[in-house]
């Protein structure tokens, strides 16, 4: 479905912005402190679905934030070492990722489903709007507005 | 969510980027967690500020904001720091380390935080900032937030650290959660039929409530406590709360004929869960870890109050610790406590009173502390899971003899 057309979905704005990227979802929530390595960018919790991978640059999608709320700190430290995601969409936001987002300028998203996207997706966030273009190897390509 | 003319210019951008900033935080946590409008606060507590938790890049993050141009709008205080911030050698700190954690509070000051003088403490209502009932503020630092909500009836919710900055910058916060009337009303009727003594039973308690209370808001029904004649009745709500709000998520909880929503109205919901609780001994039990040696004690969690400190020197008098014993509090208490010749009675039996400081957020393996004993559950339960040492969680006296070499 790579030509076929996007899908588009209106979400609930946490920080405003505009970001284009490689979708790279997790099932499961983030902890950013302890979490991801904040001079990589590597996923270094141990069994998480990311564990390995690197968040700099992709639409990072996943259902929540998890764990310390000095978690927003390693956001922004991503950000000053120009390794933060490009933008982020939560199913549900809370305040450590939401922080996060907003004090390193991270356009960031929520209610959005997130079952829709999968990694290797073209994602754009554009405020509260998501479009995304489904990978050329992924599953049926079916998708609901 | 509705926003006045004023605080749309301040989102927009209108009064510069450290405001806008502050706006969006403000905005997006209200809005996360459904608030329908902002209101104003009539004081913030900052947590987040030990150099040891936030690193370089919160430290970074803090100079940037107050380089913007961030001031606090409303009288702000700040949380402890991993240091006393004059008499950091006597404890272990390196200069490298000591240097870090005053350019953090540099830019507190920088931002007007403390009048542009912060005294770092957990206790800022023992220190002045002691909201009346009813007002709405936004603390940081669960044991205060909970003291402030139960015990002085002020509204707050438990408010992380940047969350509290915004808030101290936009003078705002959400109307959500504990601020709203129908939030506070309790959920679990705990009946406590253990017998309660010291300050730190009060804290063992806490640990058993705590967890099995999560987010819910406790309803104590006969606790042996007299709010006019119990000089300590403060001290003791102050180590329950704690103890709650670090095993749980608690943020308010009430004392029937005590605290003061309690005192005014019954404060239970129409359906609440109830909880029986017949021996405190699981909650020393369930924050002590089997260690041979404890290498340093360490009481003040929250910070010391005058008459915590007074019960040390009282302790300690005539006696020789043979392993450190630092008692932790706030500068301005500190400095009573010396007046009233409370700290030369602990440090001519050996101990150390440090201002400003707390153990739970130091660096405590560098220091070289690997096991540590406090009559706190909110400290033994930090020490654990921040500081990564093993702790012994035990009343005030069996911490003293174990500083004694008494066992």
């Amino acid at each position: 479905m790579g030509n076929g057309e996007p899908a588009t979905f209106i979400g609930r704005l946490i920080k405003t912005g505009t970001a284009e990227g490689e979708a790279l979802v997790s099932a499961e929530p983030i902890g950013f402190l302890g979490g991801v390595d904040g001079s990589t960018g590597v996923v270094t919790e141990r069994g998480h679905p990311l564990e390995g991978l690197c968040v700099a640059g992709k639409i990072l999608v996943f259902p929540t934030g998890k764990g310390s709320t000095v978690g927003s700190y390693v956001l922004y430290q991503l950000a000053t070492a120009g390794l933060a995601p490009a933008a982020i969409i939560n199913a549900e936001s809370e305040p450590i990722v939401a922080v996060g987002a907003i004090i390193s300028d991270i356009p960031m998203v929520d209610r959005v489903p997130i079952e829709a996207i999968r990694t290797g997706d073209r994602v754009r966030v554009e405020g509260d709007r998501v479009v995304v273009w489904a990978a050329e190897s992924s599953g049926s390509g079916v998708r609901e507005e | 969510m509705k926003l006045t003319g004023e605080e749309r210019d301040w989102l927009e951008g209108g009064a510069g980027p450290a405001l806008k900033r502050a706006m969006e935080i403000v905005v997006a946590l209200g809005t996360i967690y459904g608030a329908p409008t902002l209101i104003p606060v009539e004081s913030v507590q900052i947590s987040g500020v030990s150099y040891r938790n936030i690193g370089d890049a919160g430290l970074r993050f803090l100079r940037q904001w107050a380089d913007e141009g961030a001031r606090v709008r409303v009288p702000t205080t700040l949380n402890p720091t991993a240091m006393d911030m004059v008499r950091w050698e006597a404890q272990g700190f390196s200069a490298d380390f000591a240097d870090k954690q005053r350019q953090v509070v540099d830019a507190f000051a920088q931002m007007g935080v403390g009048e542009g003088t912060p005294l770092p403490t957990c206790t800022p209502y023992l220190i002045g900032n002691r909201p009346a009932q009813g007002t709405h503020v936004a603390w940081a630092e669960s044991s205060a937030v909970v003291f402030a909500n139960s015990v002085l009836g002020a509204r707050t919710n438990r408010e992380g650290g940047p969350g509290a900055i915004a808030a101290a910058l936009t003078g705002r916060t959400g109307a959500y959660g504990l601020h709203r009337a129908e939030n506070r009303l309790a959920t679990l009727c705990v009946e406590v039929r253990a017998r309660l003594d010291t300050i730190s039973d009060y804290s063992a308690l806490g640990a058993i409530v705590g967890r099995r209370a999560g987010q819910a808001v406790p309803y104590f029904a006969d606790l042996p406590l007299d709010a006019v004649g119990d000089p300590l009745v403060e001290e003791k709500l102050k180590a329950l709360g704690a103890a709650m709000a670090a095993t749980g998520a608690v943020g308010l909880f009430h004392v029937a004929d005590v605290t003061p929503e309690a005192r005014a109205a019954a404060m239970l919901a129409p359906a609440y869960e109830r909880l029986v609780i017949d021996d405190v001994a699981p909650g020393y039990a369930s924050l002590s870890d089997d260690v041979d040696r404890v290498d340093l004690v360490w009481i003040g969690c929250p910070h010391a109050s005058l008459r915590e400190i007074a019960l040390v020197a009282e302790a300690l008098r005539d006696r020789r610790v043979q392993i450190p014993l630092w008692v932790t509090c706030a500068r301005p208490v500190r400095a009573i406590a010396v007046e009233q010749g409370l700290v030369s009675v602990i440090e001519s039996a050996g101990g150390r009173v440090f201002s400003d400081a707390c153990m739970g957020i130091a660096p405590l393996h560098d220091l070289g502390f690997s096991a540590v004993a406090t009559p706190s559950a909110k400290g033994a339960f930090y020490l654990r899971n921040l500081a990564h040492v093993a702790a012994r969680f035990a009343p005030l006296e069996a911490c003293i003899a174990i500083a004694a070499g008494d066992r």
